[in-house]
């Protein structure tokens, strides 16, 4: 995606890009365990890639997430303002751009040179602080499952990027997801109760999170026109192990999915595509009857709008019925998603548990997290032993939710509404 | 009786895991009483090159759907997959899209 940017930005194409792009490269190593020296020089190669490309880049660590504010769980209307020294910088990125396209423009093949004494915008890389390390490696071995891993991995990389780009100004981030990647992560998604939000995660725009839109624009193409690509035009690569690099098929629900869609791909060409259309024709629209986006609450983790009555639908009771459980009943709300038969009692049982998990009750910040959450985040925080390696913007900004709750409820009574008394009393 | 072939055998993707992390190979084939093929050439792969995790890569005859073979820069569908002769100086891609990406 980066050739394809860079090609469009280059001034021999017919339609020049008018976008200032950065590339955000996040470090992973240590959710997958890799010693300090793998990663060092895994850091090292992409950032010799990304300096022939010559944007302005940027290179976290995951392990950043430790120190992220509470903001980027937020839904944020304005655009992402630029900080203070940001016209001289912006004065610096330019005059690099223009030498960077002068001398593409002169050969063919983009290889800068960058200006002596012109500093790389990101300095350098120093590795992350041990504690942040350990923090992280301990959240993630708090998963029982490859799958939750998976997720949070998502998770924790889309706040992080959402940060960076808010931090630096940048108003939109391309994501590389090709064709088949997103009729995979479509058909994952379905299978791990994310059905709803199928629009936002695998659609071309995803505007969740108010100012910063994530779009993907390689969606359209398969990853053997990726591949094939890339090997035609020599794009440099560099490859780095995920955490589900080597593992058996049957490890997660994603290995699972992949591996079936691409099995189902070879006798029948014609799958991905058909996933791909269907998915174009998703619409998102807001459940009928509720108001406006911002006033409705938000899942915590992926500020969806939550999708969990606490009246009705079979899947809530499942979700709901295992909080007030003990917690060491294994939670089965899978096989709990009845049919008609289960509604009726349902309904009964429910309303019993939202009285019961009210404003009240201080059993621990667990079914307070977890009634900020959608379905499927609930689903996935269910495999995490305990809350507590979770980094600490995700635990604050969910205490200050409930309490926010919490408060607004017990002042109920003295809220004024607008209401058609105010409007007699303006009157008269 | 087939003469021994020299091909070039080239991993990428993630595939050169399997494989040392090394990704060319400059391979002798032996002469043989059948001429080689993708097939035969698979199973040379199997015993000979393949380090660990045989399932990864394999998948009964042919390769895992999900790993594109590349013949002389060219999608092996075209050439006939499992049944084109190799020919001397060939050169075989190996390109796995599976996981991340």
């Amino acid at each position: 995606m980066l050739w394809q940017v860079l090609e469009g930005l280059s001034r021999n194409s017919a339609k020049q890009l008018r976008f200032l792009p950065g590339v955000v490269y996040v470090e992973e190593g240590a959710a997958c365990g890799r010693s300090p020296e793998d990663r060092a020089e895994t850091l090292a190669e992409v950032q010799a890639t990304l300096h022939s490309a010559g944007l302005p880049w940027h290179s976290v660590a995951l392990e950043e997430v430790f120190g992220l504010p509470p903001s980027v769980l937020r839904h944020l209307s304005q655009e992402p303002a630029a900080g203070d020294g940001a016209y001289k910088e912006a004065v610096n990125g330019f005059i690099q751009r223009q030498q960077v396209l002068g001398t593409q423009g002169a050969s063919d093949s983009p290889s800068p040179v960058l200006r002596e004494g012109q500093p790389s915008p990101q300095g350098p890389v120093r590795p992350p602080p041990a504690a942040q390390t350990e923090a992280l490696v301990r959240l993630f071995s708090s998963v029982r499952t490859l799958t939750a891993k998976e997720e949070l991995l998502q998770t924790l990389r889309t706040h992080l990027l959402l940060h960076v780009a808010r931090t630096h100004g940048y108003s939109k981030v391309m994501m590389g997801d090709s064709c088949t990647r997103l009729a995979i992560k479509l058909l994952t998604n379905l299978a791990l109760g994310r059905g709803a939000f199928l629009a936002w995660d695998t659609g071309f725009s995803d505007e969740r999170h108010g100012d910063v839109v994530v779009v993907r624009p390689m969606r359209e193409h398969t990853l053997k026109e990726v591949a094939f690509y890339n090997r035609l035009f020599t794009v440099p690569t560099v490859l780095t192990p995920t955490i589900s690099t080597k593992a058996p098929e049957k490890a997660s629900i994603h290995r699972l999915m992949e591996a079936f869609v691409l099995q189902l791909q070879a006798q029948f060409p014609s799958t991905v595509s058909t996933v791909y259309r269907t998915s174009e024709k998703l619409v998102k629209a807001p459940r009928a009857g509720q108001a406006p986006s911002h006033s409705s609450p938000h899942c915590l983790l992926c500020l969806c709008t939550l999708d969990v009555d606490c009246a009705d639908s079979a899947t809530a009771f499942g979700a709901q019925a295992t909080l007030v459980l003990p917690q060491r009943q294994p939670p089965n709300p899978q096989a709990e998603m009845p049919t008609a038969p289960g509604g009726p009692p349902a309904l009964g049982r429910d309303q019993s548990c939202c009285r019961e998990t009210g404003p009240s009750q201080r059993e621990g910040p667990r079914p307070h997290v977890l009634e900020q959450l959608c379905y499927g985040c609930r689903v996935n925080m269910k495999d995490l032993s305990s809350l507590d390696p979770l980094p600490p913007y995700i635990l604050s900004e969910a205490q200050l939710r409930s309490h926010r709750a919490q408060v607004t409820q017990e002042i109920q009574e003295f809220l004024i509404e607008d209401s058609e008394e105010e409007l007699e009393t303006g009157l008269s | 009786m087939a003469a021994p072939l020299s091909v070039e055998v080239e991993f990428g993707g993630g595939a050169e895991l399997l494989f040392d992390g090394v990704k060319k190979h400059q391979v002798t084939l032996p002469g043989q009483e059948a001429p080689w093929d993708i097939r035969s050439l698979l199973v040379w792969i199997k015993k000979n090159l393949l380090r660990e995790r045989p399932d990864l890569f394999i998948q009964g005859d042919s390769v895992r759907p999900g790993i594109l073979v590349l013949i002389n820069d060219a999608d092996w569908e075209l050439l006939g997959e499992l049944d084109y002769q190799l020919q001397d100086q060939d050169s075989v891609l190996f390109i796995s899209t599976l996981h991340g990406g």
